[in-house]
């Protein structure tokens, strides 16, 4: 079972003369422990596809499943319950919130969803010291570098254990070093177990990822195969 | 490409045997480009021909290779020259001409796409994306598993990974430039005729090299 299946999706938007197909016929399953990278031009259907993945959109047709669950059949509560405790959204305008620390931001989702202050407190400041971040745990928005606060939001994105991670380019205007540890960053979580969806037009970044899958006009027109083991490239250079 | 700065490089350190300066090359090079050590004394005598090295007489102490050994004998050994040291240096400060464009043969598919019937030049941009994105996903997986301590091989890597990210990024450009030009009612010439901005163009670039 995988953590997301996305069965013939497609999307349209508008009416008549109005109307816009943003997705067509789009398949995708997305194991746990797996990372997908989706790139595309502007306009290919790669920000709906992040949206109605996670259940923040619906689609004109087809199906999107979370962990074997149909998400059209679910009862708002539940839906509500998946984006809270499932999902975790790095998308490029979910910020941090510049009035709470560091640590304050990434525990914030676990007390929204019920967990009692004092453990959402723990598990926040534990996934920043995972992060080496530990020293910036009381440190607000405006003193953390742009490196340092997307890889807060990563770690907000993650914790508690979400299965799912759907990511709107995480590296947005960061440098290549930047960008290279938020990459290793969601990395690491897939080697745990969550299965992540990336959007990127960066192809260094996008290719941390198991699986790269190329959109145009709302179709998947190629993807690429899982690589074989490392020694593969350097046996053929001798 | 030659080798000849990077051996010169490795005897300004002090002087070494052909085998070493293999060994000693592709250690620090992350072991990612092999070389070849008849390729080594191939280049070891151009530059002895050049002046810019000599063989090292007996009585000059020889550097032991990494493993504490000295390599077997009977090998010569080499010594960098002060006409050596000053190539070495003029090589590294000043920039290679990069101003004559290579002929690239990816840019020359595409170009040629565009005109030969019945291609779809977007399949043809698309086949080489996905081939290209999928060698840079072997490369990552290699940085994956190295810790940042083989800074030679980290350099080497980034260096290829940039590279082939630039072909996609030159893909990208030439799908969307294609497309918007197609939009414009563009056609593909029939015929090859130089046009007079071209070849004032053309004559310019060549200029700036004089």
């Amino acid at each position: 079972m995988s953590v997301l299946e996305m069965r013939s999706i497609s999307k349209i938007y508008g009416r008549g003369a109005a109307e816009v197909q943003a997705l067509r016929d789009i398949s995708l399953t997305v194991p746990a422990g797996t990372m997908i990278a989706v790139m595309g031009p502007s306009g290919s259907g790669k920000s709906s596809l992040l949206t109605i993945a996670g259940t923040l959109e619906e689609p004109t047709s087809g199906a999107v499943l979370i962990n074997g669950q149909d998400v059209e059949r679910m009862s708002n509560a539940a839906k509500a319950r998946v984006r809270r405790r499932t999902i975790g959204y790095v998308f490029q305008d979910f910020n941090l919130l510049p009035g709470l620390t560091a640590a304050e931001n990434v525990s914030l989702p676990l007390e929204l969803d019920g967990m009692s202050a004092r453990r959402a407190h723990l598990a926040g400041l534990k996934a920043l010291e995972d992060l080496g971040l530990g020293d910036r745990a009381r440190h607000f928005p405006d003193q953390l570098s742009g490196g340092e606060r997307q890889r807060v939001a990563i770690a907000r994105a993650v914790v508690g254990e979400r299965s799912l991670l759907l990511a709107d380019e995480p590296s947005g205007a960061l440098d290549s070093a930047n960008g290279e540890s938020v990459m290793r960053l969601i990395h690491t979580y897939c080697k745990r177990g969550t299965a992540a969806v990336v959007v990127t037009h960066d192809a260094q970044l996008a290719s941390w990822a198991d699986r790269v899958v190329f959109l145009r006009d709302g179709r998947i027109v190629d993807q690429t195969m899982p690589p074989a083991g490392p020694e593969t490239l350097l046996e053929q250079s001798s | 490409m030659s080798v000849r700065h990077a051996l010169l490089a490795l005897l300004s350190e002090g002087p070494k045997y052909g085998l070493q300066l293999r060994e000693e090359f592709e250690a620090r090079t992350g072991e990612v480009w092999p070389l070849n050590v008849g390729q080594v004394y191939t280049t070891l005598q151009r530059l002895e021909r050049d002046g810019m090295v000599e063989t090292a007489s007996g009585d000059t102490p020889i550097e032991h290779d990494a493993l504490g050994n000295v390599p077997g004998a009977p090998q010569k050994a080499y010594r960098i020259t002060p006409a050596g040291s000053a190539e070495l240096s003029q090589w590294l400060r000043v920039p290679p001409d990069l101003s004559s464009p290579p002929r690239d043969e990816l840019v020359m598919k595409v170009l040629v796409a565009i005109t030969v019937p019945g291609t779809d030049v977007h399949e043809i941009i698309q086949a080489h994306r996905t081939y290209l994105v999928q060698l840079m996903q072997e490369w990552t997986r290699l940085k994956e598993d190295e810790d940042g301590s083989d800074l030679a091989f980290s350099l080497v890597v980034d260096a290829e990974l940039f590279r082939l990210d630039s072909v996609v990024r030159w893909l990208d450009a030439a799908d969307g430039r294609l497309r918007r030009a197609r939009a414009d009612g563009w056609a593909p010439a029939r015929t090859a005729q130089a046009t007079m901005p071209a070849l004032a163009r053309r004559r310019r670039i060549g200029a700036r090299q004089q």
